[in-house]
This record gives structure tokens, sequence and C-alpha cells, in this order.
């Protein structure tokens, strides 16, 4: 029997996961990351990872956890694979747990778990304030492992530019450029794994990484690839306010008991500490009772924007509000959030264990990404898969705190074995397929980068990224309105026109950062694009999609999954339907009393 | 000093490692709240130094900008750090920017820290486990362990230690703090304790442990406060007693 051949292309939890999988299988493994592995997105993710252990007897279960996270996506995931990913869960703690991850332990040696959004039970299990850095490791060192076994080989420092196609539409590998040399190649494989990452950089600032970018994605989206529910972008509750970076504060500082608020008068100028309790109005606690300040993120998102923009009760005037953990001992602050603190510390030079912090929503998280079957994380395209943050099966129309791990883990491990089964089938391997297939791929990447090096233009692509990301922000965040969303796509459309004119101000053919980022950029107007129309279409208000004019959720007409189609240079939006065989949708009231 | 509406920074460039080094400097608008990052962003988005000449944005590593990815890690004014906590007004002008010196390297601010995840390799920094299947729960740690070994398993792997170690030079190739902090952090784990000999075979040789001559510079820079010293000298009592001991349990 032949030996198949896989590329991952990513190398977060899910690519790294998906990586595990195919090695142990004893298939070699191709693995490519723009950045070293280690450096990944998911080092940012803070809080903590599901899973129903129900280690204090409160009766959590999977089934619950299920629940939670279909009635927290507002019923827009089709429902067998989330379950399933529940009831994996706590096998993904426990062989993180075997890995070695430095989870918090209770006294008697067990994990311990925390309360995050969305839920009533203590269902988060975490590494101080920094467990997706924790998982991440455990992940690489076992990657490593199998590197030095000889069946993983890292291509760090490459940056995927296209898949491979042949004439009957398979996927036969990947175009990838590598960010020293500039030079580009054609990598054969059976299946590809893509597990991208998020897609922060669209929105110019977010929580995300610089590399989250969403370019691969859109990359495969114009080679036919279809995207899902695109116009679902979570705008988590709590950040810092940078010019860089909006940098997260984690839900995790509400699950150990953090409370917002803001004075009730507005222009009150004392110190926070200084103004007494009867003073401070806690909304989130006021206006949802049951769940408090763990509602799920897009409440507390629209909340604060209500706050701050309709009832003007922003500190001092300002587009913030106090998250406050300042009543929490300090040993306790220290054990359990002691990352997250460092960076507010760091960044504001303020002890956020002495004084509130200040607070605003950023965006965070897609919802939305490649199409994937329920089964396989496969894609419409033979031999493509995809798991991660970067396709859109598990969290619907809103994303649970801490379900993101566990998804990205769950899907590569999913997705690993898959694509080995794939590709022990396939009647002709990649290394049957003509060369000139991937001649072809090769030199039509390399006119790409040709044609943007030659281009004398006057248009900084720097300038264009940050328009883009502003009228993202503006329009295609918390609130939509249809008027404005068509006023973007127009802009989006200009921007694109503009693309066609920039000057790359570095011509050199080594570690030129400049080219690469034009490339991505390009990717990027298109991924806009499909979010912003999807958004338009969507005439309801679900989850984190909320339109003022629609503001109802609407099943009758909109309980189905958006999946956008690129056609002959347009994208074309299709829908079908959901699959609720096992959880009949009930209307989503975080702020009813029972 | 130099104009507030102005931030003044120096970069020290090349082009490729077979270019000479150069200087270039930048006159940018100062805004509040300023890292080294956003200074790098702005020479991008408008390359042209401060006497007006056009040039070429600088090549440069960032991802996370919280600082846990490791990616940015520079010398900025002298000292080994991560740039997207080099906040402008707590540095002085100008700012010089200059790549890590111990690393080969690769353009302008970028160097190959390969050998950091290479050694990674050497002293097979994980916990072996048979494979991913159910295999039931870890190991139940004592709160305690977690407490010291967590801090441990914060390593970026940014290479500021090895920057600042005078034993990490053209003629040795000394393992690092960082690693040997690793070895220490899997030696402790239940299951990593296992191979624990393997890991102390590995720092036993050149390179290894006793090449540290106890500078404690590193401790000083690590952006992530880890007990390396601490470290080093517990992975130091493991070597020697396995050498002393060694053939003993051989």
């Amino acid at each position: 029997m032949r030996q198949p051949k896989i590329i991952v292309v990513g190398g977060g939890l899910a690519g790294l996961a998906a990586t595990i999988r195919v090695a142990e299988a004893g298939v070699p493994v191709e693995l490519f990351s723009i950045v070293p592995v280690k450096r990944s997105h998911s080092v940012c993710a803070q809080g903590g990872i599901n899973a129903a252990k129900n280690t204090r007897g409160e009766g959590d279960s999977t089934w619950k956890h299920f629940d939670d996270s279909i009635y927290g996506g507002d019923f827009l995931a089709n429902q067998p694979p989330v379950k399933r990913m529940c009831e994996a869960a706590p096998g993904i703690i426990d062989l993180l747990d075997r890995m070695g991850v430095m989870f918090n332990r209770t006294p008697e040696g067990l994990l311990d778990f925390r309360r995050f959004g969305g839920t009533l039970y203590n269902r988060t299990a975490f590494a101080g304030a920094t467990t997706g850095q924790q998982l991440l490791y455990a992940l690489d060192e076992q990657v490593r492992r199998f590197e030095v076994d000889g069946l993983v080989k890292k291509y760090e420092s490459w940056a995927f530019l296209s898949a491979v196609m042949d004439g009957a539409g398979i996927c036969r590998g990947i175009c990838a450029m590598n960010l020293r040399s500039m030079e580009v190649k054609s990598f054969p494989a059976d299946a590809a794994i893509f597990c991208t990452g998020g897609i922060g950089a669209i929105f110019g600032r977010s929580t995300n990484s610089v590399v989250c970018t969403g370019s691969a994605q859109a990359a495969l989206f114009q080679q036919g690839v279809d995207y899902a529910n695109g116009e679902f972008i979570q705008v988590h509750p709590t950040a810092i306010p940078g010019e860089d970076k909006l940098r997260l504060m984690s839900e995790s500082a509400r699950g150990e008991g953090g409370r917002v608020w803001v004075p009730k008068n507005a222009g009150d100028t004392r110190a926070p500490r200084s103004i007494p309790a009867n003073e401070r109005f806690y909304f989130l606690e006021e206006w949802y009772p049951k769940y408090g300040n763990l509602v799920p993120r897009d409440i507390a998102t629209r909340a604060i924007h209500r706050v701050v923009y309709e009832l003007k009760l922003g500190i001092g005037g300002e587009p913030a509000v106090y998250l406050d953990l300042t009543h929490i001992p300090r040993a306790t602050l220290d054990r359990k959030l002691e990352g997250i603190l460092e960076i507010y510390e760091r960044y504001l030079g303020v002890d956020p264990r002495d004084e509130p912090m200040k607070v605003f929503p950023a965006m965070h998280y897609t919802m939305g990404g490649i199409w994937v079957d329920n089964d396989n994380q496969a894609t419409n395209v033979p031999g493509i898969y995809a798991a991660g943050e970067c396709e859109y099966q598990y969290h619907g129309a809103n994303r649970l705190g801490a379900n993101s791990l566990v998804s990205c883990i769950y899907g590569g491990m999913i997705a690993g074995p898959a694509a080995v089964k794939y590709a022990g089938n396939l009647e002709k391997g990649c290394e049957a397929v003509d060369a000139s297939v991937f001649r072809r791929e090769r030199m039509r990447q390399q006119e790409i980068n040709d044609g943007l090096l030659r281009q004398e233009g006057e248009v900084n692509p720097v300038t264009i990224w940050k328009e883009m990301g502003q009228w993202m922000t503006e329009n295609v965040t918390v609130s939509r309105h249809n008027k404005e969303l068509e006023k973007t796509d127009a802009k989006l459309g200009e921007l694109a026109e503009r693309f066609r004119r920039i000057n790359l101000s570095d011509r050199t053919q080594w570690s030129n950062q400049t080219l690469n980022f034009a490339r991505e950029l390009d990717n990027m107007l298109v991924l806009a694009r499909v979010i912003t129309v999807g958004a338009l279409a969507r005439n309801e208000s679900r989850g984190a999609h909320y339109k003022p004019d629609f503001p109802e959720r609407d099943d009758a007409k909109w309980l189905k999954t958006t999946r956008a189609k690129f056609e002959d240079g347009e994208i074309r939006l299709e829908y079908e339907p959901v699959d609720i065989s096992l959880l009949p949708p009930r209307p989503r009231r975080y702020d009813a009393a029972t | 000093m130099a104009d507030k509406k102005q931030v003044i920074v120096r970069v020290r460039r090349r082009a490729s490692p077979n270019d000479a080094p150069r200087w270039e400097e930048f006159a940018l608008e100062w805004r509040p709240a300023m890292n080294a990052i956003i200074c790098l962003r702005d020479i991008a988005e408008r390359p042209v130094t401060r006497n007006g000449a056009k040039t070429t944005p600088v090549s440069y590593e960032s991802n996370c900008l919280e600082e846990v990815c490791g990616s940015c890690a520079m010398v900025i004014n002298g000292r080994a750090r991560m740039a997207c906590t080099a906040l402008v007004d707590s540095l002085e002008q100008p700012i010089r920017l200059e790549p890590l010196t111990k690393f080969p390297l690769v353009r302008d601010l970028i160097v190959d820290r390969s050998f950091m995840f290479e050694s990674l390799k050497r002293v097979k920094a994980w916990v072996p486990i048979d494979g991913t299947y159910d295999l039931g729960e870890g190991p139940r740690m004592a709160p305690e362990i977690q407490e010291k070994a967590y801090p441990l398993s914060r390593c970026i792997s940014c290479g500021n230690c090895l920057e600042v170690c005078p034993q990490v030079n053209a003629h040795n190739d000394f393992i690092g703090a960082a690693i040997l902090s690793q070895v220490r952090l899997f030696n402790m784990h239940p299951t990593g304790a296992m191979h624990a000999r393997e890991r102390l075979k590995a720092v036993l040789g050149p390179g290894g442990v006793a090449d540290c001559s106890n500078a404690q510079n590193c401790v000083q820079v690590c952006p992530k406060e880890i007990p390396l010293t601490e470290s080093i000298a517990e992975v130091n009592r493991q070597a020697l007693k396995q050498m002393v001991f060694g053939w003993l349990l051989a």
C-alpha cells in the first residue's frame, strides 16, 4: 500500500492537534506556518477550556454543555457535531493533563474548574490566565517529539498562497512562499488540512495576533472553497484599547467574581474606589439577574454599548466601563489571574488589584469560516479539510467563552484521521499527478508576486488596510444598519480598486514583509466583502449579528446557514438548513428571571 | 530633549546577513501609549528617513503584541527586551532598535532563533505520552507543585536570556537558561520525571549546565520573570547527583 502524504497549514491548537493525530497513525506530515508554531495566536487564549466533568457535584453534564453551547449560539450551529464535541471535551482535558499542562489544582490534587459566560456551572479548566499558551505548548512539545522521530517536517516562516488543484477539481497539494528567500514552491500532498485561525486584521485592530489575517481562508474561497456564516463576528466585551492592538481582558476576570459597572451619574469624576456602592450602576447584574456579569459575550457587549452610547454613562464621557476585581483577595488574583493582570499593569502602569480596570469591547473571534461537513471537517473541495477558528462548525451565531480551545483541539483531532482515511482511499495519489499541475500553480503565484513588485503606484498598502479596518469596525461589528453595510460594501470595492495602484516600498527578494502583507491585504479585502454582504442580507438579529432595524430573531426566514460561494469573480450567497434534530429552538432570554 | 511631538527612532539595519550594518534615523509623530511596534508600523506606512531619504520598511518579527508569543525580542536602547512592551514614553530618545546579537541575522531586526527549538529537542522537553486515545485522567498533583511548575511553563522562547549571557558566544554553544529551566519543568512532572535521566544526560556534555558562569544576567531580563537561576541551580544539582551516583542505577 502506498504511503499517504498530508499537509497541515497552521500550527496553532487545531493544526498541532491534527498533526499529532496524523503522525500518530504513522503518516508523515508537512506542517506549514508563518511563524514558528510555538508563537501561534492560540497562546493568547487566556481564561480556560470547557469540559463538563462535574467535579463539584453541581449536576453538570455533557448534555448541559451542549445545551448551553447551542442556546448561547442562538441555534445557528448544526447540533450533532456540537454534541459530539461536548462529549469529547472531558477526554480532551484528560489528554492535555497527561501531556503535562499545568492546570490549576484543588487541594485534593484534582483539576480546578471555574465559571465562564453563558453557563451556570463551574465547567472551565484553566492554567492561570494563560491557558491557551499552556495548551499550545503541550501540543507543540508532542509535535516536536514526532519531528525528532522523523514523522513531522516543519516549514516555519512559510506563507500559504494557494491550493494546487488538478483538472478534476481535486486538491493535490499547496503552493507556499518562503518568507526569507521569497521562493515560491509547490508541495504535493494527498490532502491538506487548514487550521489558519482568525481574521482579526480585517477589522484593523482587534484582540487577535498580527498573523490572523484570514488570508489563507480568502485564498481558498477564491479557489472554490465555500465560506459559511461569515457575518457572525464576536466582539469581546472587555479589552484594553491600544493603537496597535486591543488587548483582551479575559472573561475569567468575571468568572472569578469581577464586576462591571459605571458611575450612576454621568460626569462623576471621583476616583472609582471612592464612589460608594449605591452610586455605582452594576448594569449587567441589574439587567441580567440570573447570569449577572457572566452573560454571553454578545449580550455583555451590547449592554456596554447601550450604557456608553445611549445612556451616555461611559467613564468620564469616554467609551469605557469599569471591570472591577479590587474586592477579591490579592493572593487569589495572583493564583488564578496573574497573566492577564500583568498585561494590564505593563501597558497601563496601573495595578488592577488596587484600581478597577477600564475596558471596552473589541473584535475578538469569527464564528463563521470555511464550510465543512458535519462529520469529517471536510470542505466542499475534495482533499481540503479545515479545523479551528478558520471553520464555522461549532459556535453558531455566538461562541461561548472557553469553547474555542476545545473546538480547536476537537476539530483538529477529527480532521487528522479523516484526511488520512481520504488519502488512503484515493485511487491516484499526488505522486501520480502530472508535474505540470504543480508547475502551473507555482508560476501563477510567482507572476502575482512579480506583478506586485513591478507595479508603479502611489498607494501604501498599510493605508488601505487601516481604512478597511476602520470601516469594518464602525459598520460591521456590534450594531449593523443596512444603509451603512451597503456603503461599506461599496467602500471595499473602492479599496480593491485602489489596491491595484499600490506601491511596494520594498522590492527586494529577501525577507520582504511588504510583499507578503500586500498579498494578505488583497485577500482580506475579499473576505471583508463576504462578511459585509452576509450581514447585509441577513435581516434579523441573532447572536452576535444585531440589526436595530430587525431586532428579533426570525426563525421562519433565517434559521439557516449562510453559504458564500465564489463564482466568476463574484460572491454569491446560498443558504442551507440548520440541523436542529436534537434541541428545538427556543427564545434566547438571558434577562428572564428563571 | 527631542520635541515632545516627535519620536526619534534609530534602527540598525542590514538588508541581508551579507550586507554591512547601517543606522537609519526616523522622526515619527508622537501619540499617547506608543510602543516600539507602533513606531515600526509608522515607518512601514511612510518609509522615509529623518533627512527625507526614501527607504524600505524595517523587517521585524511580531505577533501577539501582549508579550506571550516571544516574537518581538530585540535590543532596545542597549537592553534585550520585547518590543511590544517597550513604551515610548518610558524610553530615552533617540530610541535605538537593534537585532539580538547572539543569533544569526536574517534581515534588519529579524534573527533566526531555531537554536532554541533545536535545543528543546536535544533535552527532550516533553512528557512522553503513550498516545492520544482515552487513557483516563492525568496524574494527581499537589497545588504546591503546580504553583512551582506553572511559572516555568510560561517561558516564551524569546531568547533574551541567551542574548545577555556571557557564556553564549562565538566560542561556546551554551544551551542557555531557558532550556535548562525546561529540563527542570519536565523533571518535575510525575510522568516527565520518568525520563529525567535522559534530559540530564543531554545537559551534562559540552554546552550543558556546567557552562553556566553564574553571571545571573538571564533572570534580570526574562520578561516572564521566571526564576531562571533557581532552575539552573536545581538542574545542576540533579546533574551532579546523576554524575556521581548514576553508575549505581545504570
